[in-house]
């Protein structure tokens, strides 16, 4: 594996670990089984594209992609508290009709952005070559956002969120409007992955309509194998942990594909991460049955 | 102070499986009194306590607490006025957050949650105080996760945390039942403990008759989605289980009667 890939798979693991935190809060945190992922992604991808490509600024680019994310998984919500739409369901209606959304933003399958400014280019100091830079770049991005979620999840409202994903009952007893609390977190998890897709088609030259397919599962194989290495309940070490998945996760691709003994190609991708999660998946389960045995 | 209105419910409606939950449940607590509530399976107490949360919306009737009508309020836009204790000690709190966090939720119920930290020192300080007088040590571990609690020091300090914040109402979901006889006692003498310290109105479902006489100075029963028994003062102290139970033979006896008539 050479220097420059594992550079790029930092980079793209950085990139994916917004994406994990994003899968965190839905998932983990609020336990609503969230796909609207594999269309906000492609969406902030999209959308951060379609506006540099038309001259704006990079980094309003990437708000508004974020803010776009941030509106699909709100929708997502409105489904499933205000319609009564079964969540996994509520989510994989807004991923499609996310589909078509993100083919209108671009009106093209897809958007170079081969010599445009990007976030990347404005904040990379002269000194470093831009493969080096970007993952120090995105490094800096995903601390902040860590820490901004855990500063969040410390305060009143956090908490509110946290209890109403770990006994909704209760939270309503304690006076708190769970429905709310379901649409601001699925607007922070799809935020969290929006910015993820505009800084993805930026650091990857370009958003393509069918950038977004497997995210989920992709962020979902970054929590689990971030809290296998990592496990813990405080959840400074949670969201810690999770960022550590991505990354990993990233560089056992990038090993395994460049690993030529064992023939695998890129388009192999998809297949190995859904074969790593069932795994993943499965592992506790065959844990529980071994004690079972033992006992 | 609390009044329910001539409440009614029906669950399923115009199906086989039709249920006539509350039909007329009429009941009005003064302020500071603490009743107990009894009734066999299907009477309607469970039904009547989540009418009064708000978990249960109701057909007809109407529900006051403190003259103010809530009958059409959500579950958190009235738990400024009331606080509950579940029958399941896992209901009451949150497994997988701290004691701390969980007593922060319950000192903030019913108010406007902000951004600010959610627990604070000075919270500690009173958590840690509170949790002294169970006698349980917990005031040494506000940080570990509640799921590690036994099921009675949940209930406990389910029992802490309704009391943390004052409120109009208490409502005891049978929070005794899931507990085994020692710490069933421990839990109900915490529970006369607090009620007094606090005076608050406080409203008991038990599923023992025992113990709907051992605390408390009000006695109601229910049956049929109705009270048929309303008994205090000095009429309710000489009472005993086996007078409970005679009484209520007596007033099915009635009700069994008047339908019989209805039928006949």
């Amino acid at each position: 594996m050479s220097v420059y890939s594992m550079w790029g798979a930092l980079e793209i693991g950085l990139i994916f670990s917004l994406v994990a935190l994003g899968v965190l809060i839905s998932f983990r945190i609020l336990n609503f089984p969230d796909l609207t992922v594999d269309g906000s992604f492609p969406l902030g991808g999209a959308t951060a594209a379609i506006l540099i490509h038309h001259g704006s600024d990079p980094f309003l680019a990437t708000g508004a992609a974020v803010f776009a994310a941030a509106c699909a998984g709100m929708v997502t919500g409105w489904l499933n508290v205000s319609l009564k739409i079964m969540d996994l369901l509520a989510s994989i209606l807004v991923m499609i009709a996310l589909y078509s959304i993100n083919l209108r933003v671009m009106d093209a399958p897809n958007i170079p952005l081969i010599m445009e400014p990007t976030v990347f280019t404005m904040l990379q100091p002269a000194s470093l070559e831009d493969y080096v830079a970007r993952p120090l770049i995105l490094l800096l991005i995903v601390l902040v956002a860590k820490w901004l979620l855990d500063w969040f999840f410390a305060t009143q409202i956090g908490l509110a969120m946290r209890s109403t994903g770990s006994n909704p009952r209760m939270a309503r007893a304690q006076g708190i409007h769970t429905g709310r609390m379901v649409l601001l977190g699925m607007a922070l998890s799809n935020a969290l992955c929006g910015l993820a897709g505009a800084l993805f088609a930026q650091s990857q030259g370009g958003a393509d309509i069918s950038m977004g397919i497997g995210t989920i599962v992709i962020g979902l194989a970054a929590v689990i194998i971030g809290e296998s290495i990592l496990p813990s309940r405080r959840l400074v070490i949670i969201t810690l942990a999770v960022v550590l998945g991505a990354v990993l996760y990233r560089f056992f691709v990038a090993l395994a594909l460049n690993a030529d003994f064992i023939g695998l190609k890129a388009q192999d991708l998809n297949l190995i991460t859904a074969v790593l999660v069932t795994v993943a998946l499965v592992i506790p389960l065959i844990k529980q049955r071994l004690q079972k045995k033992r006992a | 102070m609390l009044s329910a209105q001539n409440l009614h419910l029906t669950f399923n409606p115009g199906t086989p499986i039709e249920t006539r939950a509350l039909r007329g449940m009429s009941l009005d607590i003064p302020t500071g009194q603490f009743v107990t509530v009894i009734g066999s399976n299907g009477a309607g107490k469970s039904t009547f306590l989540n009418a009064i949360s708000g978990e249960q919306a109701i057909d007809s009737g109407r529900i006051l607490i403190d003259g103010e009508d809530v009958t059409g309020l959500a579950v958190w836009d009235r738990a400024h006025k009331v606080a509950r204790v579940f029958q399941d000690p896992m209901a009451g709190t949150c497994e997988n957050l701290s004691i701390e966090e969980n007593m922060s939720l319950a000192l903030g119920r019913g108010q406007f949650r902000s951004l600010r930290r959610a627990v604070r020192d000075d919270m500690r300080v009173l958590f840690r105080e509170r949790l002294a007088m169970l006698g349980l040590g917990l005031e040494n571990r506000l940080t570990d996760r509640i799921g590690l609690l036994s099921g009675g020091q949940r209930q406990a300090v389910s029992l802490l945390m309704a009391a943390l914040r004052p409120s109009r109402i208490l409502l005891l979901d049978e929070h005794t039942a899931a507990l085994d006889p020692r710490t069933a006692r421990f839990v109900l003498e915490l529970t006369s403990r607090i009620v007094a310290e606090h005076g608050l109105t406080t409203m008991m479902v038990t599923h023992s008759m025992r113990q709907a006489l051992d605390v408390g100075e009000r006695t109601v029963m229910l049956h049929h989605g109705k009270v048929v028994l309303d008994v205090s003062g000095d009429a309710r102290t000489g009472l005993d289980v086996p007078d409970l139970l005679e009484m209520f033979e007596q007033v099915r006896g009635e009700i069994l009667a008047d339908d019989s008539l209805l039928l006949g």
